[in-house]
């Protein structure tokens, strides 16, 4: 590429480094475009008031009674979830790392299916099962046994929540699991431990930072939706989500409303933390 | 006041092949393909017109007009149409004010004009260029007017309507005449609210006796209270569903704009709308013309076109809204529907009342309150 090689050996890194950074411009030009202005503005309007001056006001709002019922409500739902969804995923991910890799490739493929369908439509689509006059209740009816009421209540929304997630926890599942080496697992068998110490001892503490992926994946979409509950809840139950979605297009007070998502983004970050110091005991298997 | 467009997309039908295919856990993709081709094509024609007539940029609610009345206007006058719709009030103002996009004609509700009016983004019509606006619509519907446009300087009405209730007749045997039958607990869980500050609160206050543009602080929290004591018999907070739900016989009662009526009877003609004796909302969307409008002149040619009996029905057909164009109305063939009383409601028997522009202050005061009614 260049003459006099041996005259000046700082070229090569230096054109390397220059290649690096055009390479990376289009990544930067989108993270600041898409990530970093958007929350700066969200910074901007969440600590001013409507004049423009400087205010703490719309993140203290966090404390009045109704935005801290949402914040709570809305916590303990998407924690409830969150179980939920590794409490079903977790058999899953284990059935699933035992099969051989064509069955794996097609039990993950089914779970992965829904996916490619819309998110609102698929939200949709349960509360047309859940209706008073639904498709299940339809069915209940017809074989006379009593009919399901839960639609607009807590209880679908965590439904709603748990099926759209419950995803996001088998896959960081499955990919800790099947990094596990086998003879790891042998070997626990071989000096004398039964399947319950072997499980408890050696595969679950294996699959800990799959476990913590899969809870921030499910725990943090959760936190923060708006849609499930307005769909599955029929309006009537408050999360802090439905809040600053409220804030945004009914009462166009973007201060208020972004100085909420602050409030939640702290919450966001507690997770990310958690996950972070987990993930350096762990071996960094992230999805 | 039109909501059309979401609840076009999520019909129940829609809806249930959806759960068909996510039983099936297949051929998701589909479904919204389907849904997506609802989207607004009116303006099919922009090519195709004369270019000698300049243009008119209508800024328009969205399924808000016969996209055949758009062809032919520009047929008509060589002038080009450039269309663009919006969801709410609330989404429309900030691009008006902004400025960013200018527009020609908007067709505003009431109270919205209002807020324009006081914040000086509109300009005075000129009625000489606009001879079908005096000549067709009815007078009631200029006096109406008044409440938020005085002296009717600002605007020309285009549809028109109450809010009342929507019952199903197989499910309500008592006698339907009064918006206290909403909180009747025989009825829990069959009861659908409107998701709207303004329509939740204009029910309650009117219930207590109170003007629906109230900024009393006593008043407003005693319509709150009372709002707070019915949610648990309220099935679901809905815009666009309520249409759907109680053709599907989801709910036994449902708070409901009469141009949406019209069309549920027709889908289901166990339902029947009646406006509560308390009085109710009577809502106006009328034409308006902003101040930086780029066309005027062509802005009051469409306005004066959209004035034209002949237009007027064809978009009253399209939309089922009612339209305030008295001659219009002459003109329908069908008796039923002409003398129909959802759309056309002898209004003098009714105590009835258009919202006001409330002031910054007295929207927040009023979100509070609901904020309060929804996290109860």
């Amino acid at each position: 590429m260049h003459k006099g090689t041996n005259k000046k050996p700082a070229e090569t890194p230096g054109i390397v480094y220059f290649n690096q950074t055009l390479m990376t411009a289009p990544y930067l030009v989108w993270a600041l475009a898409f990530i970093i202005i958007p929350l700066l503005m969200i910074f901007y309007y969440g600590l001013t008031d409507k004049t423009g001056a400087f205010t703490l006001e719309n993140v203290i709002a966090i404390t009045t009674a109704q935005h801290s019922k949402a914040l709570w409500l809305a916590l303990l739902l998407s924690l409830i979830s969150t179980a939920l969804c590794l409490l079903l995923a977790y058999p899953l991910a284990m059935i699933l790392a035992k099969r051989s890799v064509s069955q794996q490739s097609f039990i993950v493929l089914i779970f992965i299916l829904p996916m490619w369908m819309n998110f609102l439509l698929r939200t949709l689509a349960w509360q047309t099962l859940l209706e008073k006059t639904g498709v299940i209740n339809s069915v209940l009816t017809f074989l006379h046994l009593p009919t399901l009421n839960i639609i607009n209540t807590p209880a679908a929304i965590i439904l709603g929540m748990v099926y759209n997630f419950l995803p996001f926890m088998v896959l960081p599942l499955y990919n800790s699991l099947t990094k596990i080496d086998p003879n790891v697992v042998n070997a626990a068998y071989d000096l004398g431990a039964n399947g319950t110490q072997t499980f408890l001892r050696v595969i679950f503490p294996l699959s800990i930072p799959g476990v913590i992926s899969g809870i921030t994946m499910v725990f943090v979409p959760a936190l923060t939706t708006f849609v499930i509950s307005n769909l599955l809840g029929g309006s009537k139950i408050l999360l802090i989500g439905n809040v600053i979605e409220q804030e945004f297009t009914q009462a166009s007070n973007w201060n208020l409303g972004s100085g909420l998502s602050i409030v939640l983004m702290i919450f966001i970050i507690l997770n990310m933390v958690l996950t972070g110091i987990f993930d350096k005991n762990g071996e960094g298997t992230a999805l | 006041m039109k909501k059309h467009l979401v609840s076009t997309l999520f019909s129940k039908s829609a809806g249930l092949i959806l759960s068909a295919a996510l039983l099936a856990g297949l051929l998701g993709g589909c479904g919204s393909d389907g849904a997506s081709a609802g989207a607004e094509g009116a303006n099919g024609s922009g090519a195709s017109a004369d270019a000698d007539g300049g243009e008119v940029i209508v800024y328009n609610w969205g399924e808000y007009i016969d996209p055949d009345v758009l062809d032919m206007f520009e047929e008509e006058t060589g002038i080009t149409v450039i269309y663009d719709e919006f969801e709410t009030n609330e989404i429309m103002y900030p691009r008006v004010e902004a400025g960013a996009s200018k527009y020609d004609v908007i067709c505003p509700s009431d109270y919205m004009i209002q807020k324009m009016i006081d914040n000086d983004l509109l300009q005075e019509l000129n009625f000489d260029h606009i001879p079908n606006a005096k000549a067709n619509i009815g007078q009631q519907y200029w006096e109406q007017s008044e409440q938020f446009d005085p002296g009717n300087k600002y605007s020309v009405p285009y549809c028109w309507g109450t809010v009342g209730i929507l019952y199903n007749k197989t499910m309500v045997d008592d006698v339907v005449d009064s918006w206290s039958i909403l909180w009747d607990e025989k009825y829990a869980d069959n009861i659908l609210m409107q998701d709207s500050v303004r329509d939740a609160f204009m029910v309650a206050l009117r219930l207590n006796g109170s003007s629906m543009n109230t900024l009393d602080p006593d008043e407003l929290a005693a319509a709150r209270d009372l709002l707070i004591e019915q949610k648990p018999l309220v099935q679901a907070y809905v815009i666009d569903q309520v249409r759907d739900k109680m053709i599907g016989n989801e709910a036994a009662l449902g708070v409901i704009y009469s141009g949406e009526a019209i069309y549920t009877q027709r889908e289901n003609p166990d339902l029947e709308y009646v406006i509560p004796k308390e009085g109710t909302n009577v809502w106006i969307d009328s034409w308006v013309v902003p101040k930086n409008a780029p066309n005027l002149e062509n802005a009051e040619k469409f306005i004066d076109y959209m004035c034209r009996p002949d237009i007027a029905l064809l978009n009253f057909e399209y939309i089922t809204y009612s339209t305030p164009n008295e001659a219009a109305r002459e003109l329908i063939e069908d008796e039923d529907i002409k003398n129909s009383p959802i759309a056309f409601p002898d209004l003098s028997q009714y105590s009835l009342e258009t919202f006001t522009y409330l002031g910054d202050e007295g929207d927040e005061l009023y979100n509070e309150m609901w904020k309060e009614v929804k996290s109860e």
